[in-house]
This record gives structure tokens, sequence and C-alpha cells, in this order.
């Protein structure tokens, strides 16, 4: 490893402000606070602009001072830019006056956020060294790590949840990684994956890796930034599973404003949960700073943690923008999968569907003002969890290849439209 | 037979690298006071100054989450395993 650094400067505890090396390390020897990583802004400054950004290749490496590697990524470099979407009928059937869907449950290469995340997380961890990656996982960030893991010839340890959907435990083992399932919820996987990080000399994405690989979630914020015009959107809707997410795209906002890059007008930063895993919505609805730990009971398993570990951060980004929070049931989760569908044309995972059906809520309930303009972050893709929703899509229609048969399903109105 | 305490990396070094630390039997409180004894500067790693539970520290009790059970309150009884875990970003 070079001495160089590109534009980081070190890893600091969110609670203290200690600072340590940029190893792969994750929390305060101290207070166990967080770290996060500290940038050199002047010096960003001075590289990047609108200008640079445009005339790069669209992908989320086109803000690269901004990603927390040493030099040039070398895992995943064609990941994100993805589709910021103006969604007119969507945005007429929840009745507000602009709507924007950032859509990806196209991100390449395996149709979620979170090749953001690990495309930094395993660029990062090959400057340090390693030979392995892993993480604890509810699904996506397994398919993620396993799928980039193998393209970059990495070794792969994915630890998921066993009760998940099956289309997520087939896309981990089809790049031959190591899939572990765990009889239990996630947050007892992450438990075991905190133990096993600390004996074995892994790159654990979402453990010691964790202030790299959160940092990539920014990448989503700089896109809708950039793809609105340079500006912030007023409202952004985020789902919240540990709270990652919501707190980094607040934070791109920041810096795209700490570097000129955008004008400075207030946002309002609104959190999704699913009511069967709720902690950080209900906390935030109570008034409370601070949130309980549940133990969740969801369709929404990309979201299904309990005990948050960004709870307190997304709370507090959310009393700092005068955002809001709200939860969803599992049957307006489906009717928000659907809505989005038959709408847009985007089909999106159960977390998706939390996104929108939130999103319907807070606009019913004034929170997000009919006259205003909102983003919508559509994390991953239906074929996901076909599971959620395979049996309330209705069935095809089946009839033998006959016209006749065919013309009986036909409505009156239908049948009227024979040509001329 | 004591209650089994496991330490996770960051504190170690407090520990002279001991993974697994011997209690007594009593409750998560009195554990902590019991490793701050042998081991000195450990407990404000572990409680903030009200002798709350640091928010980013997880404490398990046989795989049980001590927020689902009585805090620091939570009894010990021979046998049990306690593992202390920082907070993990989601997946």
């Amino acid at each position: 490893m070079s001495n160089d650094q590109g534009f980081m400067k070190a890893l600091k505890c969110r609670e203290c402000g200690r600072e340590y090396p940029l190893e792969a390390t994750h929390v305060c020897e101290f207070d166990f606070g967080p770290l996060e990583v500290v940038y050199d802004y002047d010096k960003i400054k001075k590289s990047l602009t609108r200008k640079q950004i445009e005339s790069r290749p669209q992908t989320m490496w086109r803000y690269r001072e901004l990603l927390p590697v040493a030099g040039e990524p070398t895992v995943g470099f064609q990941v994100g830019y993805t589709p910021l979407v103006k969604a007119d009928r969507l945005a007429k059937r929840l009745g507000i006056r602009e709507l924007w869907i950032k859509n990806d449950t196209v991100n390449y290469p395996t149709l979620s956020f979170k090749d953001r995340v690990v495309s930094v997380a395993l660029s990062r961890s090959r400057e340090l060294g390693f030979k392995t990656v892993a993480c604890a996982s509810t699904g996506n960030l397994a398919n993620s790590v396993a799928a980039n893991a193998a393209s970059a010839g990495l070794e792969a340890y994915v630890f998921i949840p066993s009760d998940l959907e099956h289309s997520k435990i087939v896309n981990s083992l089809v790049y031959a990684a190591n899939v572990v399932g765990i009889k239990g919820h996630y947050d007892e996987v992450n438990r075991l994956c905190a133990e096993i990080a600390g004996k074995y000399g892994w790159a654990f994405v979402n453990v010691n890796m964790r202030p790299y690989y959160a940092e990539g979630s920014k990448s989503m914020g700089f896109e809708i930034a950039e793809q609105l015009g340079w500006t912030v959107p007023q409202h952004t809707v985020i789902p919240m599973a540990s709270g990652s997410l919501l707190t980094k795209v607040h934070k791109s906002y920041q810096e795209f404003c700490k570097l000129g890059l955008v004008k400075e007008t207030p946002w309002h930063i609104h959190g999704a949960q699913a009511t069967g895993c709720s902690p950080i919505s209900a906390a935030q609805k109570a008034g409370l700073d601070f949130f309980k730990p549940v133990k969740p009971d969801t369709i929404a398993k990309s979201l299904a943690i309990g005990t948050p570990a960004d709870g307190f951060y997304s709370l507090r980004v959310m009393k700092d923008t005068n955002g809001h929070a709200e939860d969803v049931t599992d049957d307006e989760i489906r009717e928000g999968i659907r809505l989005l569908a038959e709408c847009e044309g985007i089909f999106c995972e159960t977390a998706g569907g939390v996104t929108v059906g939130v999103a319907k809520k807070l606009i019913a309930q004034g929170k997000i003002p009919a006259d205003d303009s909102a983003v919508l972050c559509i994390t991953g893709n239906g074929l996901k969890t076909v599971d959620a929703i395979q049996n309330h899509v209705g069935k095809p229609q089946e009839i033998r290849p006959s016209l006749r048969e065919f013309e009986s399903i036909l409505s009156p109105k239908q049948r009227s439209e024979v040509k001329a | 037979m004591p209650v089994n305490i496991r330490i996770p990396t960051p504190l170690r070094k407090l520990t002279n690298n001991e993974e697994l630390v011997e209690v007594q039997p009593g409750t998560i409180g009195t554990a902590i006071k019991e490793l701050q004894s042998r081991y000195p500067g450990i407990e404000e790693r572990l409680v903030d100054e009200n002798g709350t539970v640091r928010r980013f520290v997880n404490v398990y009790v046989n795989e049980e989450d001590i927020r689902f059970l009585k805090n620091q309150d939570t009894p010990l009884k021979e046998g049990d395993e306690v593992s202390i875990i920082p907070a993990i970003a989601g997946g």
C-alpha cells in the first residue's frame, strides 16, 4: 500500500472525534462509536467541478474524489448512474405536483443499490491487501458481494438469514460464493459476523470495512442532484434498514453544497420502514431521539433490521431537515409495488413498495405538500422478491390456441375494438 | 461454573488480549463492575456518565440482546455466555 491516500485524510469517530489511520477498522476503541472517513475538501474542490464530472463516464465513479479509495477503483467501475425517471402518472395517483423515481432496480450488476457500496468496499479491500471478502446480509448485499468478488477474483463468504427469498439465495450461490444460511434473523447474523470478523483476517464489507462501504451510498444522492440539473430535491424519501443510506444521501447533498456544486436550498429527508420492523419510524413519530430494538416480522426482508446501527443518526437527519418517518403494512407494501409497476413500468422489490407506500402516506398527511417535488429512492429489483407478491398479482388466463376461446374471455368493450 | 464474557477486538488491549473472561454470577451490572476491578478503564468504554450501556454497544446474554431482557439488571447465572458487540451497518 502506498502512502498516498488520495483525497482521504483519516478515519474519525462520529461520537468523540478521535482519529484513526485509514485501515480496516470500524469502531472507536474508546466508545464503540462508528468511524467515518475524513476528506481533504480543499484538495477535492480543486479537482471536482461540474465540468469535470460531466466529462467523465456515466457511472458512480464520476464523483471519485468523494469516494474513499486511495487510487483508482478496481472493482465495479460500471456501477451506478441509474435513471432518474420523471413519474408523472404516479405523481397524479399520489396527488403531488412533481415526482421522480431514482431507479436502482437496474443498477449494475446485481440490480440493487448495494452495488454502489460493494464497488467501494471491494476496491478499498484490494488496496488494503485483502484476498477474501465477506458480509452479513439481508440478501441484496450478499448478491452484490458474491458477484463483484467473482469478477474481481476474490474469495467471498456471505452470511444470510436462512429464510430469505429463494431468488436472493440463488443469486448468491450462482457466483460460487460460500453462502452460509444462519437460522435466525439479520440481527443474529450480524452478531455472529461481528464475532467472525474479530477472529478471521477477512474484509467484512459491513463490519471492518464499514467506514468505506457506507460512503458508497452517497453516490445515489450525487446522481440525483446532478440529474435534477445540479439541484437538491425538496423531498427525498428513503427506505431505512440500518438507516445508513438515509444518512449518506443527506451527506451527499451537504458535500455538494460545501463544494459549491449546487446552490444550498432547503431539503427534507424522509424515512420509510415496514410496520413489522419500524424501530426508527416509531421513534421519529413519538418524537424520540433514541429507538427501541424490535424483532422483525415483515415481507420487506431487506429492511428487516431490528437493531439499526444508524438509527440514531437517521433520527437526527430527519429532525435537522424537518423530515418525517412513516411505516406501512405488508398489504400496503404490495400495493406500493403494484402502484409503481402499473404507473411507471418499474418492478421494485418489497423495500421499494415500502418507499412508495410511505410516500403515499406522507403526501396524504400533508407532510410532503402536494405543491412540492419529491424523489423516491427505489433500491432493488422486484424479480428478487417474487415470493412476496406472486399470489397477489392474479394469474394468466389460460386458453387453447383458438380464436373463439380468446374472444370468449374478452369483455364486450374489448370485442368492439375489432378493425372496421 | 462461572459466567463467560466474550471480549470484542476493540477492548482486548485492556484484557491483555484475553478473548474470554470469566466472572461471577450476578447481573450485567455486577459483571461490568467485576471487569472494571480486574481491567481498569473497561467500564467507561461500556457505559456512559449516567451508568447506562453506551448506545453503540450491544450486549447479549446467551444470544439475546439485553434490551429485550432487563438491561443492566439482566441476571447472569452459572454457565451463561455474554457477548459484547459493536453495532453493525445494514446489508
